[in-house]
This record gives structure tokens, sequence and C-alpha cells, in this order.
């Protein structure tokens, strides 16, 4: 793999010894001891906890929120609606010039999946805020929910998410991501064998052992300081900048000890709504998920259903591939429209396919909206194009490793999005896996190499 | 409502606390004592990150009325090192990286405290039943459960030398 150790050349040190050398961890010392502290280790005189009125439908209209009973419950400060957020509705990815905005900080008309935020209530204790949650009155009018992806795209599905007017994200125009190379068609009618198979994978929740909080203290020189645990400080800082309308230097977000966080608290969910309560009372203000709230309204990984065309040559060379990648975006984009891109970059995987077309989906569900987790956007893409590639490999009558090699992209050939292969070492990882597992290996790709004759 | 009475040795110290009839040990160590190093991943008895051990035995902190706890000895993570010197065991979960981001630490090496104390040599399915109760999202567990099987190893060679 001598060739691609040019990339990153100048991040690696001249004698290479840190690789395969055991340092202590910096935290370690604090994580045996006990002494790591974590942000709900932190305590503040006089703080406020806020315990969150929650959706139980996938899909409804709002018809009417009556705080009135809950207001006058033992030891409640105040409560938080719609009206109370300066600028309500964001997304999170606004950031980096997403748009629209398409998520209300709290719910206003509608609810758009089980759990949502819809009234927040702040009292002196967890258990007076529990009970003063469960004694808001919500009316709802029920709607038809959908669940399911291909469902949501079908014509007269409910509508999600008025804010696209769809139910899907849309990309320049395109009702989604598309790769285009060469005539996929042609390469079909060419192939000696045409196969499709569909792949489903379900939401996966991180569930990290500390769940997602935060505590928000209101500072005498008139900024607040959050203690958070989430994974983007700020993405953080900036969404709630903008949802409370102050300016950025009012808000000191301090974290980065997070208890598990597996992609799982990137999102933006209780410091702007936490950090509103502290500007309204003057107090600070506690918001921790409860573990059964980690597990059902934290953003999973999204997901997707998968179907792969392949057009295949009796000598093994692919030489059309199709995918429709759908991804569950559940109510929200959040990080779905990016992810689903990255899907649609990642086809037809590590292989020179000269016919290629991608469509991936963005769809919106009443389902909890889905969001980062570790290769997001690529994880479950793989899964089904190396389970593809297994099925194509066994139907030949292949190896393996022997179909994959004949595949396998080489510097210098044109991917599917338009970018030429540079650095693939492919070839050279499969030849280590298989002496490693003593995996016959034909003395043609043993010599075979990621770069090409004459390269 | 009424307040009882809680008298109790936390990691070797006498305490003395009135608490809720409905308190939970977990809140206590937390909010009273200020021993932070006890975590709350689930307060509902599934994840074993608020594991201390209740005379001995371990016992899930967030399940625990603190009125049980009266008279008795706790041992929370902030009492395993003795005298300023780490317990082996603590040596050997920050030595073979057993903690990535350290919030089941806390849990894992009280569950695995009282299973060094009551058996001194565990095989391997003994230290994966001592730890079952406690889940660890981040390592996979390999780790932990060598790092318990060495601290095991070091402890008996230190007995014997």
């Amino acid at each position: 793999m001598e060739h691609v150790r040019e990339f990153f050349a100048a991040e690696r040190g001249a004698d290479g010894k840190a690789v395969g050398t055991s340092l202590v961890r910096s935290d370690a010392l604090g994580h045996v001891t006990g002494q790591t502290q974590f942000y709900a280790d932190r305590s503040f005189p006089g703080t406020l906890h806020l315990k969150m009125v929650r959706s139980p439908h996938d899909h409804a209209r709002i018809l009417s929120v009556d705080a009135s009973e809950a207001e006058k419950m033992p030891g409640v400060v105040r409560i938080l609606t719609h009206r109370d957020v300066p600028a309500n509705v964001y997304t999170i990815l606004r950031l980096i010039q997403v748009e629209p905005n398409d998520e209300p900080v709290l719910a206003e008309d509608k609810v758009r999946f089980k759990g949502e935020p819809i009234v927040a209530v702040l009292a002196d204790t967890d258990a007076n805020a529990r009970a003063a949650a469960a004694a808001v009155k919500v009316g709802y009018e029920v709607l038809p929910a959908v669940l399911d992806v291909e469902e949501a795209l079908a014509p007269g599905a409910p509508l999600v998410n008025e804010y696209h007017g769809n139910n899907f994200f849309t990309y320049e125009g395109h009702h989604c991501r598309r790769v285009r190379l060469g005539d996929v068609e042609a390469g079909f009618a060419a192939a000696d064998h045409v196969v499709e198979h569909r792949y489903q994978s379900a939401p996966i929740e991180h569930a990290p052992v500390e769940t997602t909080g935060c505590i928000v203290v209101p500072e005498a020189n008139g900024r607040l300081t959050c203690y958070s645990n989430t994974q983007a400080l700020f993405f953080t800082l900036d969404n709630a900048g903008l949802i409370l309308d102050v300016p950025f230097q009012k808000l000191r977000l301090i974290g980065g000890t997070v208890g598990g966080g597996f992609g799982g608290k990137v999102d933006v969910t209780t410091e702007p709504v936490a950090m509103l309560g502290a500007m309204l009372t003057g107090r600070p203000v506690k918001y921790a998920y409860t573990r059964e709230e980690e597990m059902q309204v934290s953003s999973p990984r999204a997901a997707e259903r998968i179907y792969i065309r392949d057009g295949v040559m009796d000598d093994g060379r692919i030489v059309a591939r199709k995918v429709r990648i759908y991804v569950d975006a559940g109510a929200y984009s959040r990080h779905s429209p990016y992810g689903t891109t990255k899907a649609a970059a990642h086809m037809p995987g590590p292989y020179t396919i000269p016919n290629v077309w991608i469509d991936a989906h963005c769809v919106y569900t009443n389902r909890t909206p889905s969001s980062a987790m570790r290769g997001f956007g690529v994880t479950i893409g793989d899964f089904a194009l190396e389970v593809q590639m297994d099925r194509l490999a066994r139907m030949l009558g292949m190896d393996p490793i022997a179909f994959r090699m004949r595949n396998a992209y080489r510097d210098g050939d044109m991917k599917a999005h338009g970018e030429l292969t540079k650095g693939a070492a492919l070839v050279e990882t499969m030849q280590a896996a298989a002496q490693l597992a003593n995996w016959p290996v034909s003395p043609e790709d043993a010599a075979a190499s990621s770069l090409k004759a004459g390269a | 409502m009424a307040k009882l009475p809680l008298i109790f040795t936390v990691n070797g110290v006498e305490q003395a606390e009135f608490v809720e009839s409905d308190a939970l040990l977990v809140d206590v160590l937390r909010d009273k004592l200020g021993l932070t190093g006890t975590r709350i991943g689930c307060n509902q008895g599934t994840c074993g990150a608020c594991t201390v051990l209740l005379d001995g035995a371990p016992a899930l902190s967030c399940l625990t009325l603190a009125a049980r706890a009266n008279g008795a000895s706790v041992t929370t993570i902030e009492g395993l090192a003795e005298g300023g010197t780490l317990h082996a065991l603590q040596r050997a979960f920050a030595d073979g990286f057993a903690t990535q981001c350290g919030f089941c630490t806390s849990g894992m090496l009280v569950a695995a405290r009282a299973l060094l104390d009551a058996d001194p040599d565990p095989d391997r399915e003994a230290v994966v039943d001592a730890i079952s109760g406690n889940i660890c999202r981040c390592t996979g567990y390999e780790p932990i459960i060598n790092a318990i099987l060495s601290a095991a190893a070091e402890i008996r060679g230190a007995k014997t030398a």
C-alpha cells in the first residue's frame, strides 16, 4: 500500500512510532476514580427542573393547550409554549445553508411525531415538574400518519411537513439526490444477468448510558452559561442564539465531556428551551432526558430502504448498477438531507462500474426524526452493497474476493459522481485480509495492484 | 412528607442525614454528599451505572430507598482507592483501555470489586456474569473483561508474593 502513504504524510510523525504504542488516555484517571465531571455533576442553588409535555400521537392537529391547572400546581414557576420562543422554527443545518427551516422548538398548530415537544414546565423539583407536566391538557385532532418511506412518496399520502410542501427534501429543484454515469439501461440490455434485491434497515438508537441534557445558569454579567453534553457545541451555540434572537456572545457553552454520543448528541434539542427558561425566570434550569425520552425522542440512525439492480457479465464484470435509496428522515430534516447526499455519493461502492444511476430520496414520515450516527449515510448502504456483492458472486459461482477484485476501483478510474479515483487501497486491503484469514487467492489477484499497469 | 434519619457509613466515614421516605440512595449520595462519581443512566435499574456496594454486596442505588441504607456501610467509586493508592482494578481499567466515555466505569468497577472480594480467581465466564447488569455502549466489553481478569491476577500475585 506504499502508493497511499503520501496521503496525510504531513500529519504523520517521521518515525511513525505512535502507531502500535499504548498511551494512557488523558481522561482515564478521572474515569476510574469517578472524578470526571459530567454536566449533571454540577449543582446550582435554586435550579429549576424542566419537563416536557409531549405528543402521544404520530400526527395530530393541536386544537387547544390548557395549562391553567398545571400553573397552580406546587412548585411550578413558569410554563413555556411556542409563543415564548423568539424564533421558534429552525433547522440545524441552516448554518451551512440547508433550507427551509422546518422544525418548531415547541409545537405550534401540529405535532408530526410521537414524543414531539409541545409545552415546557419549569418547577422547583423534578417530581413537581413531572406532576405539573402531566396536568397540562392538550386537545388533539388525530390525523392519518404515514410511517413508511414509499407510502409517504405515493400520491395521496398525508403531508407530513408543510414547510417542505412534499414528503421529500428538494435538492436543487430535484425530488432526490441523483448521480448519473453512462447509460444504465444500455448496460442492463448488454448484461448476461440482471439481478435486483431489496434491503431494509430499522432505525437504530445510540442508547448512550448518559442521557441527553444540559444545565443553564444565568450569570450576573447578563450571559447564559450552558453546561451541556452535546457533541456539537458550536452548532448548539449558533442555533440557540438564532432561536432566542440573542447575540452569540451572550451564550457560553461548556462541554466536551460526553457520556456516550455516537452521533446521538449532535442535534440541538435541550439547550435552546432550557436557555429560554433561564432567561425568563432568572434561575438555573436543568433539562435532562429520562431514559424513556432518550429511547423515544432522541434521533436514531435513519432507517433506509435500498433497491440495488445490477447488470453482470458471466466473467464477473458489473456493467450497470441502479440504486434507489429511501432514507427515513422522520418528521424533520435534522441531519438527514446531508446524510442522504452522503448515501448517494457513496454509491456504487468502491467498484468501477461504467453505467451508474442513483436516486437517493430524503423522505419525511411521521416517525422520530433521524439524524447523525457513526458513518450515517454510508453504513447501511455498505451493508446492502456488500450483501449484494456476495449474492452476485454466489450466483456466478465465483469466489467473493475474486469477484470483488474483478470490480475493485483502481487509481485513475472515473467514479460515478465524476471524480477520478486516487489513493485507492481496496485491492491491497483485500489481499491483506485474505492473507490473515488464510483465504485462497489466485496468483493473478495476489499480484494485483490499485495502481493500473503503467500508472 | 416526613423525613427519616439516615445514619450510615459511606466509604468508611459516618454520615448523618434527614431524608424523605421516598428518597433514593443515589440521590442522597450525589446531591447531599456530593459523591457524583455514582452515575445515573436510566433511573430504573437497567443500566448498572449507579452500582454501589451495600454492606459489601452490589446494589443498584437508583432502586434502593435511602432509608434502607440506615445502619449500613456503603462503598462508592470514590471509596475504591485506599490511602491515595488506586485499586488494582482502577489501574487495570486505565492501562487496559477499559474506559472510553467513562459513564459506565464507576458502576463497572464497583461490580468488579464485589466479584473479586467474593472470588479472587474468577474465570472469564464469572467476570461476564458479574458485570452482566452493567451496560457499556463504547468498549464492546472485551477490554473491561480483560482488565478485571488482569487485576485479579495481579492481586493474587501480590498476595502470594
